[in-house]
């Protein structure tokens, strides 16, 4: 019984002590505009990764993608047509759309933003004031 | 009676824990605020603890240091306290049920050999591309390709005390294409494009990017590079009349 607990509380201190503040990386863009309506998890978008390989440029003027999270309102068949992701995401130049959850990788019930942005911030703090405010 | 002993023993591991996990995150929290504490912040926390256990004791032989009051700690700097992440199904956008998870790759991986900055990404994305440590190509299929650069400064001169914004075309055109921001963010003309801060913060003009996925607009200077002009006094003789 005790040997029992104190392992378990050994436990919950390991715990504690390895938790640490985890944050999304700036720029990450959560997509879910359709995913979860359709019964697969949001998308998520890294910036960083992209912009390392690829200029702006490629995709925001080239592809036609808007400077603006979720006003592309990208759908699947349009991916699979080789339209948005779909230019490189086919299984030739970057891995094809038969890997859903390699980008279906976003946390549930998630709304479509950016992530760590001064306009996201600003409507986290909005919406904290609003839900701390007595009616 | 086992039973009591065993509360009591499972009570105080309780308390244990909770100390021992509020160490890291008090450090944490005030990066910059007194000398005396930074040796703590440099420990692990158990050394940490160690550390203060030993302060305590020899605080009958050593001459008494200065302590100061909770009210110093605050982090004045405001110091970004963003750490890279070592895994992303941990970062809180990612689902952390999800085990493809583990295939993609992560910024710390990415960045560990990048140039740093302060905030953002933590990268200096300028200097990474300047000193082609990242190769980002600017045409789908033409490795080759190279961006069209155009070299001009644009000067906006700031009504209040900040320093003048430069603007500079040449870092901005080797990775984006002029129909980018012209002419549906930036009208090409000079003095068409009212600018505030404000409009920047509510993501228009430079806040379409710059604030979202480029450097945040916590980093002034950046663009309030040159400096006004100092005010002439003027000197005025005085004539005898």
């Amino acid at each position: 019984m005790q040997v029992k607990l104190t392992i378990n509380l050994c436990l919950m201190l390991l715990a504690i002590l390895m938790c640490t503040e985890s944050k999304a990386e700036y720029g990450d863009v959560l997509l879910n505009n359709f995913s979860e309506a359709s019964g697969m998890k949001p998308v998520v978008f890294p910036h960083w990764f992209h912009r390392i390989r690829y200029t702006c440029k490629v995709c925001h003027a080239d592809l036609g993608f808007e400077l603006k999270s979720g006003a592309n309102r990208i759908k699947m068949i349009d991916i699979l047509e080789g339209q948005f992701c779909g230019n490189c995401h086919n299984g030739e130049l970057a891995w094809g759309s038969e890997n859903c959850d390699l980008c279906h990788s976003g946390i549930a019930d998630g709304e479509t933003h950016i992530e760590r942005s001064h306009l996201q911030k600003l409507l986290d703090t909005k919406i904290e004031q609003m839900q701390k405010a007595p009616e | 009676m086992p039973a009591k002993q065993s509360k009591l023993i499972s009570g105080l591991l309780m308390i244990c824990a909770l100390f021992y996990g509020c160490q890291p995150l008090q450090s944490k929290s005030n990066d910059t605020v007194i000398a005396d504490s930074t040796d703590q912040q440099q420990a692990s926390p158990q050394e940490s603890i160690e550390t203060n256990t030993k302060s305590l004791t020899d605080n009958a032989t050593q001459p008494v240091k200065k302590t100061f009051s909770s009210a110093n700690k605050f982090n004045r700097l405001l110091k970004n306290k963003h750490t890279l992440n070592n895994s992303l199904s941990e970062d809180g956008i990612h689902d952390p049920n999800n085990p493809v998870t583990a295939i993609l790759q992560s910024p710390h991986e990415a960045f560990a050999s990048l140039p740093r900055a302060k905030s953002g990404n933590s990268v200096d994305w300028v200097k990474a591309l300047e000193s082609e440590m990242i190769k980002p190509r600017s045409d789908l299929y033409d490795p080759e390709l190279k961006p069209l650069v155009m070299d001009l400064n644009i000067i906006r001169e700031v009504k209040g005390s900040m320093p003048d914004v430069v603007f500079p075309h040449k870092q901005h055109t080797q990775i984006l294409d002029c129909t980018n921001c012209h002419p549906s963010i930036f009208i090409p003309q000079k003095g068409a494009n009212k600018m505030s801060m404000a409009k920047n913060l509510m993501g228009e003009m430079c806040g379409v990017c710059h604030g979202k996925v480029a450097f945040p607009l916590s980093r002034c200077t950046s663009c309030h590079s040159k400096k006004k002009p100092s005010r002439e006094i003027k000197e005025t003789k005085w004539k005898w009349p």
